[in-house]
């Protein structure tokens, strides 16, 4: 089979495909899929919204896809999706960042 | 995205001409197979061939003048098309209608409609019906000239319900599917209309809005994109409005052209294809309207009238041969665009089709 890429957008649309090795636990997980992304106490917007931070923080590209496409459709602007993103950094930043307490604690231990 | 000034037709780009759309539809996508054929689709779904289920509704586009030339229009409607509907031609429209107590609902349309110099004439005679008249109007025609300032005063005489157009609640993906300005024009013309009465409680003066997503997507729910679009509205601008109809953008004309050159027409017709529902075919608008274009010439739908797909050749064609019987019986012509008005809740010029 001829692979330009790991990533390949069409297969995308295949995600639906994965049931075919094990049926019972792809349904499972499809039919939750679901029913986190329905209006609950939080809108559709805004679980998409989540959806799109949590995709660059896993920097999924299927994710980002998906999602950006999904808060167009859902009336996000472009300034929220944004802003979105930046929690994402923010998070994955700050958890860098974080551990140089670690770090320094460890500078204490070794050092005179 | 920026807007041109003129037509396609006036660029004399190969997307002005409908038999060109309707070849771009059919052709095979890049791996060599086709999009499942519409009419097959329904034909699997009990739907085929698809017949009316009674004509309540009369869409007459009086002409394809406009002043604006917003990027995803299917009528490829600007300033320089010349087509209108003569007043002769009004005149058998109210003909028809009169025979026909079954339609209840006007739909009048364009272009910007009231550009055509009989409009308020017509909007007159109709209102003597004492059927329900709806007008389309894309709101910076208010202010476009003098003489369309007391539109929202004349609305209101004739008691119109008026539909009008804004893909956004805010000022920049507004003025790139509608042109530069266009938003701050809408919200002055919707704040002139509120003046009148228009989306304000206790008046009965209906004032519905229409969103169309701004580029190759799907729109989201009516709901819910509702209850944004009101909040966003009033805390903002304070203007208030009735209901918002999501319209789904048909692969045709303008947006077509827009699609095939931002590359996105196969992407855009796979989620309309994996969308299809077959609940939202059963509730097509074609079933209960019939599409009166500027020469008199019977359609479908307004988006039939755009790709040149009259009505089927057993029944009255023109609107002075109107015969509600007949064309009741007809069978609808259906082509690839179809998908468009299927896919998720539906789309229809009232927006989604599943309540
Ligand atoms: S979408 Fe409406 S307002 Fe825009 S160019 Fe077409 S007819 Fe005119
Ligand atoms: S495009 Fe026209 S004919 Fe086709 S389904 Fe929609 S309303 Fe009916």
């Amino acid at each position: 089979m001829e692979k330009s890429s790991y990533y390949n957008p069409a297969d995308l649309s295949k995600f639906g495909n994965i049931t075919e090795l094990q049926p019972e636990l792809g349904k499972k997980f499809f039919d939750y899929y679901g029913e986190v992304f329905k209006e609950g106490a939080l809108t559709e917007r805004e679980k998409a919204l989540i959806a799109l931070a949590v995709s660059h923080a896993v920097q999924c590209p299927y994710c980002i896809d998906a999602y950006t496409s999904d808060c167009l459709q859902k009336g996000a602007n472009e300034n929220q999706m944004m802003e979105a993103v930046h929690v994402a950094a923010a998070i994955k930043g700050g958890a860098a960042l974080v551990h140089g307490v670690q770090m320094m604690n460890k500078i204490k231990e070794l050092t005179m | 995205m920026a807007a041109s000034v003129k037509s396609l037709q006036g660029l004399q780009h190969q997307f002005g001409n409908p038999a060109y759309q309707l070849e771009v539809l059919q052709q095979p996508i890049q791996n060599g197979t086709h999009f499942p054929d519409f009419a097959e689709k329904l034909l699997a779904h009990g739907l085929y061939p698809l017949k009316p289920t009674g004509t309540t509704i009369l869409q007459v586009n009086l002409g394809k003048m406009c002043n604006q030339v917003c990027r995803h229009c299917h009528v490829d409607a600007g300033p320089d098309r010349k087509e209108m509907m003569s007043r002769e031609t009004m005149q058998l429209c109210l003909d028809a209608l009169l025979l026909a107590p079954q339609i209840t609902t006007i739909d009048i349309t364009g272009g910007a409609p009231e550009m055509n110099q009989h409009f308020r004439w017509f909007v007159e005679e109709l209102s003597k019906l004492n059927r329900q008249v709806i007008v389309r109007c894309n709101l910076t025609i208010i202010l476009a000239n003098k003489k369309y300032h007391d539109l929202p005063q004349f609305f209101k005489t004739h008691n119109a319900q008026v539909v009008s157009s804004l893909p956004y609640f805010s000022a920049s993906r507004t003025d790139a599917q509608r042109g530069e300005g266009v938003f701050e024009k809408s919200v002055k013309a919707l704040q002139m209309l509120n003046k009148a009465g228009y989306g304000m409680a206790g008046t009965g003066l209906t004032l519905d809005l229409v969103y169309n997503p701004s580029g190759a997507f799907l729109p989201g729910s009516q709901k819910s994109l509702e209850g944004e679009f009101k909040r966003r509205l009033r805390s903002s601008y304070g203007i208030e409005f009735n209901n918002l109809y999501c319209i789904t953008n048909l692969p045709i004309s303008r947006y077509l052209d827009y699609l095939v050159e931002s590359g996105n027409f196969e992407s855009y017709m796979e989620k309309l294809v994996t969308a299809f529902n077959p609940a939202a075919a059963a509730n097509a608008m074609c079933r209960n309207t019939i599409s009166v274009g500027w020469d008199g010439y019977l359609y479908d739908c307004d988006f039939n009238q755009m790709l040149a797909l009259n009505v089927e050749h057993s029944v009255s064609q023109h609107i002075r041969d109107f015969d509600l019987t007949s064309l009741d019986n007809r069978s609808i012509v259906l082509n690839q665009h179809c998908y468009g008005c299927t896919a998720g809740s539906g789309s229809s010029c009232g927006g989604e089709t599943l309540k």
